[in-house]
């Protein structure tokens, strides 16, 4: 345990360092949930029924998961470049913990999202978006969203190890942008016809949001809504335990046998 | 038991779908000594790297590395050795400085920083340090990758190809850190495509082709396997292909033209060809002479009777020789 502490730790510093190169990084994925609070909260929600200030209070939650669920798309991004790149190989033949460097890439990434999400939280609050939860209902809802990424960097993190490609890593990771399309991310699944309704609503992204705006007094949980939606965070909390129990040990088995 | 070679292998094979990459790879590298694998492109060289640094599993056979067993002691293998492969390996967003730390700490070097500046003095990075890796030159970034093998110093250090499109700077200079390298007890096991390196650095040398170690031994006896170049050079074209019918009944060897010259050579089957003997035949024959030669074998001349598969048609070898 304490050799995967230690190793752990060497690639978390290793993907710290990579960041503090290149902080430009680290906005520039900021500025993608920002311009969609933007466009959606003003353009959009002109549209709808709900006045603007509801649904830009609906939206913030819903925006925070669903760039949560980009680490898919980030965890295996960086997974392929690195196998790619003959790095993966180069850590495969040291005498490393097998778990590290995927742990240190999860672990990262997590630091990361946490201090990413700081800026598009101020521009939530400046459209009118407020903490209406308890501080220990808050700090929950933000607890949630952490695993939610950690578990979808753990998805990424295995598939971009078996890609191995970093351009067709970027092909599959443009399409996990759909994901939260057919969650209740954006919109309540409430209006929508009955089986599509089923499907967004078993969609993991949907639990998370739903138990955010419960957690931050943003929206109520909706009434007649499958399981997960109806027990939101139970739903969240197991969602995550599932994710994670499937893919930490593909991930790790994967990157300890590469591809022999 | 301690052997007393760092790399023992016996029958490795392996099988990449209907490709049978290695079909029963037999290599023994004494401690200390630096071993030339040498073979044309698609012969297993980097399939045998991958296999003996813990990256690939084989279907068959077993091998020692550093005393340990391959398969059942990975971990321990990976403790003692050290690889810088064909693609330079080292994290382009990091910095040299950062890249060699890292690798400081994963081996659980002591006092890193001290080994980290040391490193970048002996290979010449010191300037660079501190700018991302991604920024450097590939003779740059292959001397960086070479140092982050040497942060802790390895039992054994497999080097694929590590000079393959370097500058000379860069290539003097990693073959400098290699015989320094075995001083110090290192053994090197190193696979190339060019034979004056495998000349200048290799103890000993293993051909191999299709998967298999064909010729082992130093560089001096695998030349003294094959017989010297001989060279004839005539005046007229016209009598250039009678020069080739005696260059090949006594060389039993096919000779290659170079037309633009009007020469023809080959290299000897038979050891004991003297110039003497060449002229005697070529005069009794009645073929005019501009210029004979005969000089030692190189081991490109090795390379090219011993594997079967030889990268290039003899005359091309030869008229690229010539021109340059």
């Amino acid at each position: 345990m304490s050799m995967l502490a230690h190793d752990g730790t060497a690639m978390l510093g290793r993907q710290l360092l990579r960041l503090r190169n290149n902080p430009g990084l680290l906005i520039l994925t900021q500025t993608m949930p920002i311009s969609m609070l933007l466009f959606f909260g003003y353009v959009f929600g002109s549209a709808l029924a709900v006045p603007g200030e509801a649904y830009r209070a609906f939206l913030v939650p819903g925006l925070l998961v669903a760039t949560a669920s980009g680490g898919i798309m980030a965890g295996m991004f960086q997974a392929a470049q690195d196998t790619h790149r003959g790095v993966t190989n180069r850590f495969r033949t040291l005498p490393v913990s097998r778990a590290a460097v995927p742990l240190g890439q999860a672990v990262a990434d997590l630091v990361a999202t946490a201090v990413g999400t700081v800026p598009f939280l101020l521009v939530g609050l400046a459209v009118g978006w407020r903490v209406e939860g308890s501080p220990l209902e808050a700090a929950g809802a933000f607890a949630l969203l952490m695993l939610f990424r950690f578990a979808c960097t753990w998805v990424g993190i295995h598939l971009g190890l078996l890609t191995r490609n970093e351009e067709a890593a970027g092909q599959l990771g443009g399409a996990t942008f759909l994901l939260p399309l057919l969650s209740s991310a954006y919109i309540p699944t409430s209006g929508l016809p009955g089986w599509l309704r089923t499907v967004a609503e078993w969609n993991p992204i949907s639990a998370v949001a739903t138990a955010l705006r419960d957690l931050l007094g943003n929206a109520p949980v909706p009434d007649g809504a499958a399981w997960p939606v109806a027990h939101p965070v139970a739903g969240s909390l197991l969602w995550c335990a599932v994710l994670l129990g499937v893919f930490v040990p593909l991930a790790v088995r994967q990157y300890a046998h590469g591809e022999r | 038991m301690t052997s007393t070679y760092a790399v023992l292998s016996e029958g490795l094979e392996k099988r990449f779908g209907q490709v049978h990459a290695l079909r029963g790879l037999d290599l023994a590298v004494a401690e200390g000594t630096v071993c030339g694998v040498l073979g044309p492109n698609g012969a297993g060289k980097t399939t045998a790297v991958g296999l003996l640094t813990t990256l690939l599993r084989p279907d068959a056979g077993s091998a020692r590395v550093a005393g340990h067993d391959l398969v059942r002691e990975a971990a321990a293998v990976r403790g003692r050795i050290a690889v810088t492969g064909q693609d330079t390996s080292i994290d382009g967003d990091l910095t040299g400085r950062q890249n060699l730390r890292l690798f400081g700490r994963l081996h659980r070097v002591r006092g890193p920083a001290g080994r980290t500046a040391e490193l970048l003095d002996r290979f010449g990075l010191t300037e660079a340090a501190d700018r991302p890796a991604s920024t450097w030159s590939g003779g740059m970034r292959r001397r960086l990758d070479l140092a982050a093998s040497l942060v802790r110093r390895p039992d054994v250090l497999f080097l694929d190809e590590p000079t393959t499109g370097l500058d000379p700077v860069s290539r003097t200079l990693i073959w400098d850190v290699v015989r320094g390298l075995t001083a110090e007890g290192t053994t090197v096991l190193l696979t190339t495509q060019y034979l004056e390196e495998a000349d200048q650095l290799a103890d000993d040398i293993a051909l191999v082709d299709r998967g298999r170690v064909t010729h082992t031994g130093s560089p001096a006896q695998l030349k003294s396997l094959v017989g010297a170049h001989a060279e004839v050079v005539v005046p007229e074209a016209d009598v250039l292909a009678e020069a080739a019918a005696v260059l090949d009944r006594l060389t039993g060897a096919q000779p290659s033209f170079d037309h633009e010259r009007n020469a023809v050579a080959a290299v000897s089957k038979d050891p004991t060809l003297t110039i003497p003997l060449l002229v005697r035949a070529l005069d009794t024959a009645g073929v005019p002479l501009l210029d004979v030669s005969l000089r030692p074998p190189t081991l490109d001349d090795v390379f090219l009777r011993l594997t079967e598969t030889a990268p290039e048609p003899t005359g091309t070898t030869d008229e690229k020789e010539r021109a340059a």
